[in-house]
Order: structure tokens, then C-alpha cells, then sequence
């Protein structure tokens, strides 16, 4: 018998927790071998990759604050919605209670905290309908340290000349990871939604958090920035954990959606070198395929697209 | 590498430079945002022998109960620029001698590290597993029904705890410096479009 939907549930958020998808570890490792051997910042690598294989090895959580949990589920048009996101919290609250979560949902008025790690949108679920029979969940846990230097620019941005071009995204991106100094614990990864409103330029910069560092991007302007930015902040010197040193960020991802004529917004979603994700494929058979790589799919408008191939 | 045992007294405290790298071992006591709040509200006075010439760790860890004995699984540190508004009446009041976090704190910290003697050392921020290795006992919690798990004070006893100090009883800090370099090389790449 294919194990429930709660138990794969409880798996996905286990491997989230506590194994960090290899392409951000080998840039760790890459990392790393650029720092001068007996640095702060070396050591403090040392430490990241002795802490990643030893959580990976003890089922322990890689970072204690499991952040906030980001589900994407895709599933097929038959799916009751309701009944997945019961299942969900469920499996948050199971998880947390076998510590691979931290009970991390704190109520702001009161300050007290439910316990279980769930609470008002938490954690926070997204659904994306496709044509195929299959369910597809992704998880990422986002933490707070690295979300709270996470920042947002409304151009034209006077004090470092940014106007309303791709020059002007270059420059307060960089304002961003130089403001953010060590304490998003640096080295980060950089999502950026250009365009969209408050809020949808935000949901755009943590879609780029999803893709593989190695993913080159669609768009050749883009694509081109995103070199450019990964470089330069690797030169303002801040280094692991801001101690000084040559890895400052493991990539740089950038998104452009639709703005109105009035705004134009860049929105800096910071994350450390923690960055868990985590993706299961269930398939109508019961079948499960826990994926490497989380498959780049979010809500995809191309015409006859059939989801998963994609 | 330099090996603090605590707790640690003032003159010993003189000896710690920036970019000191340290393993600490002894008794050590979290609290973060709550506790913070709750130590200059209420200036509780049972606090001040855990405190005295100790250490206060910024972390709020994964902890498992076990026949109602505590193991931290994951216990890295948390953001310490939080506590900056209540860090210097902190060592005031309670003489801590160790401030344990990552990011650093601002001014007013350091001001007071060097008034009363204390370093602030950065652990390796989302290292959990590893720093909880170092955890070899939890003493005692306090605080836990009324705080959370996150925010309790927990009272560890570490063994090998390894940080760097980053800001120095001397009024030196590393992350002003870091600051002030990465800032001319922002201005350097900003002034070439
Ligand atoms: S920013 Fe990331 S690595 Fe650092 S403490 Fe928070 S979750 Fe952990």
C-alpha cells in the first residue's frame, strides 16, 4: 500500500528540514575553496558543509528556525483543495511535534505561541491547477533572519541614481545585499521581481528563489544582469556571515512581471544558504518520485501545456 | 584558537581581540526577543547569578523531551541586532561577559562592552546541528509555557562551542569594518555604470 498523503507530507517536510539540495551545496563547496584557508569566512564554511552533512546524516533540522513554510501544489482539476490543505497541516503539525519543525507560528497580538507550528495562513499554500492526473507538492522553508533584510525598492530611487531601467534594478540590488551585510546569514541567494505591485513583485522574487542555481535564465537581458549582479556582489566583500571575504551570494535570479505606468518596483527577496526545498510527484497509482531538482512550473500560461513535462 | 571557560572574568574578557577565534565551554544561558523584553521590564532578580560573569546566547533551538529529559537538536544562533534596545541595560544589570549571536551588534552595545567588559562573538549562523552538538546538557528551562520553546531561557551546558569575537571590550568591530570596506566598494561599482 502507497503510504497516506499525511506520511509523504511529514517525509517532504523531513527532507526540507534537514538535507540541502546539492546545488546549493556545491556552490557552498565552491565557495568555499575561494576563501583564504584558515579565514573566518573558510571556517565558517567549513562549519555550513560539516553542519549540512551532519544534518543530512542525524535527520536534524539544518538551521533551528524552519522559517516559514512555502507549499506550491499542483494538482488536477478533480482535486478537493480544502481537503490537501487539511492534509498539509496535519503533516505540519506531525512534523513539528518529531522536531524535523520548530513551532514557529506566533500569534502578533498576543505574542504567544500555538505550539504546533501552525496558525492564521501558516503555513502558507499556494494551488496551481494543470492537465495532468498526477499531485505535485513543493515545499520551502524561508527564514526570518533572511526575511527580515529582504527589501523593496520603489524607482525612480533617488539617493543611488536608480531610474526606471535594467541600470537602475542593478543598482539597488546591489544597495540591498550591501545593506543586508552578513546578517541574512550571508552567503545568500537573491531573488528579484521586477515589475508587478507590492506584492506580486514580492510573490515574483521568491518564484526565483525555486530555480536551480545553475539555471540559466529565458530572457537574455536578464540572464546577462543576473551574471553581472552575482559578480559584483561577490566584490563589495562581505563575505560569510559578513566576517569579510569572496562569497557574499551563491546566485542572483531575477524576474520581470507587468507593472502599471505609475510604479515600478524591485522586490529583494533575501535568502540564506539555508535554502530548503523540497518537491514529491504523486502519482494516481500512489507512486511517489521525491525530485533532485525542484521542476520549474508556476501556473504556466502556455497554451496546451500539460504541466509536469515542463 | 583561544578556549574560554566560563564563566570568565573581567581581566580574561581584556584578552579577547577581534577576529579571535574561541571554543567555549561552561554554562550558558538563550533568550531573544521576549526574554529581552521581559529582563528590562521586569528586572528579574533570579536571573542575575545565571548571568553574572556568563554568557547569553541569542537562539531560539529545536528541542526534543524525552521522558522529560531535554536534548537541543538544532540550535543555532538568531539575529542579535533584535536585542541592540536592551543589550547595554542587559550587561548593566546582569553582568553577562559573553553576547552570543550572528549579524553583530550597533553602538550602543559596543559602548557598553567596553564599559563593563564583555565581547559579543558570532556563532556560525544556521549551523544548528553542529552548534548542538556542543550542547552536551540542558540544566533547566524557564519561562517556557509563558514564552514558547523559541523564546524560553534555556540553560545549556556547552563543551568546544566554537565563534569568533566580533566586537571586543576595546571598543573594536568587525562588522563596522567590514561595513565601511563593503560601502567604498558599493560606491566604487555604483560610480562605473
Ligand atoms: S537566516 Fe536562514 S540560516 Fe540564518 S538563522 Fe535564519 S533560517 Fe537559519
Amino acid at each position: 500500500m502507497p503510504p497516506s498523503f499525511k506520511d509523504t507530507f511529514v517525509e517532504l517536510l523531513r527532507r526540507a528540514s534537514t538535507q540541502l539540495p546539492q546545488d546549493v551545496t556545491t556552490a557552498l563547496r565552491e565557495g568555499h575553496a575561494a576563501e583564504i584557508q584558515g579565514s573566518p569566512a573558510s571556517n565558517a564554511l567549513e562549519t555550513i558543509l560539516e553542519n549540512i552533512s551532519l544534518s543530512r546524516r542525524n535527520s536534524t533540522p539544518l538551521c533551528q528556525d524552519t522559517g516559514t513554510n512555502i507549499w506550491h501544489v499542483y494538482h488536477p482539476r478533480t482535486i478537493c483543495k480544502t481537503a490537501i490543505e487539511e492534509i498539509i497541516r496535519e503533516a505540519t503539525a506531525e512534523a513539528c511535534q518529531r522536531s524535523y519543525l520548530r513551532a514557529n507560528a506566533v500569534d502578533p497580538i498576543t505574542n504567544l505561541n500555538t505550539g504546533n507550528n501552525l496558525g492564521q495562513r501558516f503555513p502558507v499554500i499556494s494551488f496551481y491547477e494543470w492537465r495532468s492526473s498526477a499531485i505535485r507538492a513543493a515545499v520551502m522553508l524561508k527564514g526570518g533572519g533572511c526575511e527580515n533584510v529582504s527589501c523593496q525598492y520603489a524607482l525612480p530611487y533617488e539617493p543611488i541614481h536608480a531610474g526606471r531601467d535594467l541600470e537602475g534594478v542593478r543598482r539597488v540590488v546591489l544597495d540591498g545585499v550591501f545593506n543586508a551585510q552578513g546578517r541574512g546569514c550571508a552567503p545568500g541567494i537573491i531573488g528579484v521581481g521586477v515589475g508587478g505591485d507590492r506584492i506580486t513583485g514580492m510573490i515574483e522574487a521568491k518564484h526565483q528563489l525555486w530555480r536551480e542555481l545553475g539555471d540559466e535564465n529565458e530572457n537574455p537581458l536578464l540572464s546577462k544582469l543576473e551574471k553581472r549582479l552575482y559578480s559584483e556582489c561577490n566584490q563589495l566583500g562581505i563575505g560569510p556571515m559578513g566576517y569579510g571575504g569572496k562569497t557574499t551570494v551563491l546566485g542572483v535570479k531575477v524576474g520581470a512581471i507587468h507593472r502599471v505606468p505609475a510604479s515600478y518596483f524591485v522586490s529583494i527577496s533575501y535568502m540564506c544558504w539555508a535554502s530548503r526545498r523540497a518537491c514529491v510527484t504523486i502519482a494516481p497509482s500512489g507512486k511517489l518520485t521525491y525530485h533532485k531538482r525542484v521542476p520549474r512550473y508556476f501556473g504556466c500560461n502556455t497554451p496546451n501545456c500539460k504541466g509536469p513535462s515542463h | 584558537m583561544k578556549t574560554i571557560q566560563l564563566p570568565i572574568n573581567g581581566n580574561d574578557i581584556q584578552k579577547l581581540r577581534v577576529g579571535d577565534e574561541v571554543q567555549i565551554s561552561g554554562h550558558m544561558v538563550t533568550a531573544r526577543d521576549m526574554a529581552h523584553r521581559y529582563m528590562t521590564d521586569q528586572w528579574p532578580d533570579w536571573l542575575v547569578p545565571l548571568l553574572r560573569d556568563g554568557a547569553i546566547y541569542h537562539c531560539g533551538p529545536v528541542v526534543s523531551q524525552n521522558n522529560g529529559v531535554y536534548a537541543a537538536l538544532s540550535a543555532g544562533p538568531t539575529t542579535s541586532i533584535r536585542e541592540e534596545p536592551y543589550a547595554h541595560r542587559v550587561i548593566a544589570r546582569y553582568g553577562p561577559r559573553l553576547l552570543i549571536g550572528k549579524g553583530g551588534m550597533g553602538d550602543k552595545t559596543l559602548e557598553a562592552m567596553r564599559q563593563h567588559g564583555a565581547v559579543y562573538i558570532h556563532a556560525t549562523g544556521g549551523a544548528a546541528s553542529v552548534i548542538a552538538k556542543s550542547i552536551v546538557h540542558i540544566h533547566a528551562v524557564h519561562m517556557l509555557a509563558e514564552f514558547g520553546a523559541p523564546e524560553a531561557f534555556w540553560e545549556l551546558e556547552v563543551e568546544n562551542f566554537t565563534g569568533v569575537v566580533t566586537m571586543d571590550a576595546h571598543g573594536g568591530s568587525l562588522h563596522r569594518t567590514v561595513r565601511e570596506a563593503s560601502q567604498k566598494q558599493l560606491f566604487a561599482l555604483l560610480g562605473d555604470t
